[in-house]
């Protein structure tokens, strides 16, 4: 039965529809962590979650404000050094999947998290990469989640902060990556793949009620539908009420003094 | 060997105007209460190292006692940005801030390095990703064996490391608990390291054999400070204040209330002032 949802929520439930019980995740804060932890609430009880404190097989009951809470320790099945997380099992292959934000991404899902204008003197100074650069690199293959404005999809990156595909093509093999990049890309309004040469990415679903019209408007490059597009199916009870409580228990524990 | 002392001798002994100072802590057992000494002090000229500025280098930044800064994420994590340190940086308020930029494997890497006496570290990092090409300390050595071109950043060699820790002995031999972060490398790669602690107790009975243990040889000083990572936390003491973490976006965002905030709270108080937050949050967390 079809129930009223929001395009965050549509969001959040179609990427955690991407991962899989098998999948062993690097987690990235926001977005990324609300749509990791619901796919292991429903669909994929037993997939691996990692964030990058060094915390493996985390379970939380609330998602963590920060990538370091305690709740992610508290429920881990093991807990390590930062120098050992990145070194051993991001560096060493162990990851099948690394899942992003970002503030803005390219066509080639390359994103940038860095700066806005010139990087010596921005216009807006951004945090920063944090891990990415090497999770994008280091991880079987890479989906991102962001919601699709113009001011977040745009033209051109004034810097890349980790690569996506580069300029496209074999970019990533000819710098000697093995891993396969960004495979995924889930707004609020559709879903992106990379084409299988180009790798431009492609829009293959479309969120219900949504138009193609609605995705040029809030996409900052000449948009590219791939040849058979599906409508993303709508998010089911399950689904949906899985969201809504870890949200709300969420909300009420990041409040408390 | 570890002189258990107060914070203003522990800061006053180790830490020195121009130093390059590494305060860690992985979002957990942050050290607040040493950061607020150090303003406190008027230490100037400093050059921060941190994987995650976070709250408490937005601090150091915002009263201008930090000439640079080393870094791999300067945000608020999960709230936005770490408005004195975007100012420093967009308009050199109140002074510019020189800064050298790298990805948290790098700085892990580095400070791994630095603990080992090593001159650098080796990643395979940075692929196509621009902050090669804007910090000049990120450079490439090839693999004798195989011919691999690999990232090499710097040894991270700070003058002074400061952490935060659960708890110590009387010797002043340290126990960390839960998420550990760099802790470990950031005192191991120090000329001088200062540890505060939550408990100072008579037996440190590590959980197992393998827990982390600093030895009193390996630290210049450690401090009874209870609370001293709040907002931060103190796994099995008490949880982060995510609250505060929220609060302090607008407290940060103007510069007239970030100054008043750091004389209300950090000028005119004290370490004591951060045994409230322990003691509270440890019965609310009950």
């Amino acid at each position: 039965m079809a129930q009223d949802f929001t395009p965050t929520e549509m969001m959040t439930i179609a990427a955690a529809r991407a991962l899989s019980n098998d999948d062993v995740c690097f987690v990235g804060i926001g977005a990324p962590s609300a749509a990791c932890n619901v796919a292991r609430l429903t669909h994929a009880p037993d997939i691996t979650l990692i964030y990058e404190s060094g915390t493996i097989g985390t379970k939380p009951d609330v998602l963590p404000l920060s990538i370091g809470d305690g709740e992610l320790s508290d429920t881990a099945l093991f807990t390590v050094s930062v120098p050992e997380m990145f070194r051993y099992w991001l560096q060493g292959g162990r990851i099948t999947t690394g899942f992003l934000g970002g503030a803005q991404i390219d066509r080639f899902a390359n994103l940038n998290t860095t700066v806005v204008g010139p990087y010596d003197a921005p216009k807006v100074r951004l945090p920063g990469g944090g891990g990415a650069p090497e999770i994008s690199s280091n991880c079987g293959q890479i989906f991102i989640t962001m919601a699709l404005t113009n001011r977040g999809f745009v033209d051109h990156l004034d810097f890349i902060t980790s690569m996506g595909h580069g300029e496209g093509g074999d970019h990533r093999a000819r710098l000697g990556m093995k891993t396969r990049g960004p495979t995924r890309v889930i707004t609020d309004l559709c879903i992106f793949e990379p084409d299988p040469v180009t790798k431009e990415l492609t829009v293959v679903s479309i969120h219900r009620g949504v138009t193609r019209g609605q995705i040029e408007e809030n996409c900052g490059w000449p948009v590219r539908f791939a040849k058979e597009i599906v409508e993303t199916p709508i998010p089911t009870a399950t689904e949906l009420s899985v969201l809504r409580d870890i949200n709300a228990r969420t909300k009420r524990a990041h409040e408390a003094a | 060997m570890a002189k258990i002392c107060t914070l203003a001798e522990a800061i006053g002994d180790n830490v020195r105007d121009g130093d390059t100072l590494a305060m860690e802590g992985f979002t957990h057992l942050i050290p607040y209460a040493a950061g607020h000494e150090i303003i406190r002090q008027g230490r100037k000229d400093l050059f921060l190292v941190r994987m995650t500025p976070d709250l408490i280098y937005d601090q150091l930044i915002g009263v201008g006692a930090a000439r640079g800064m080393k870094f791999s994420w300067g945000g608020n994590p999960g709230v936005g940005s770490l408005h004195r340190f975007r100012d420093a940086v967009e308009n050199q308020w109140p002074r510019p801030l020189e800064i050298e930029e790298h990805s948290h494997a790098a700085m892990a890497n580095a400070y791994e390095a630095g603990a080992a006496n090593l001159p650098f570290a080796v990643l395979r990092g940075y692929i196509g990703a621009d902050l090669a090409k804007v910090n000049p300390n990120i450079r490439s050595v090839t693999c004798p064996f195989t011919g691999e071109v690999l990232a090499a950043v710097p040894a991270i060699r700070p003058d002074v490391s400061i952490i935060h820790a659960q708890r110590a002995d009387r010797q002043g031999n340290v126990l960390i608990e839960g998420i550990s972060g760099v802790q470990k490398e950031a005192v191991l790669a120090a000329t001088r390291s200062i540890v505060t602690v939550e408990e100072i107790v008579d037996e440190l009975n590590p959980p197992s054999p393998n827990a982390v243990v600093l030895p009193r040889w390996a630290i210049s000083a450690v401090v009874h400070v209870p609370g001293g990572a709040f907002p931060s936390y103190a796994h099995g003491y008490y949880p982060r204040s995510n609250a505060f973490y929220i609060a302090w976006d607008k407290i940060a965002r103007d510069r007239d209330s970030f100054t008043a905030w750091i004389r209300e709270n950090v000028l005119a108080g004290k370490p004591e002032d951060f045994a409230r937050h322990a003691v509270r949050r440890a019965a609310n967390a009950a």
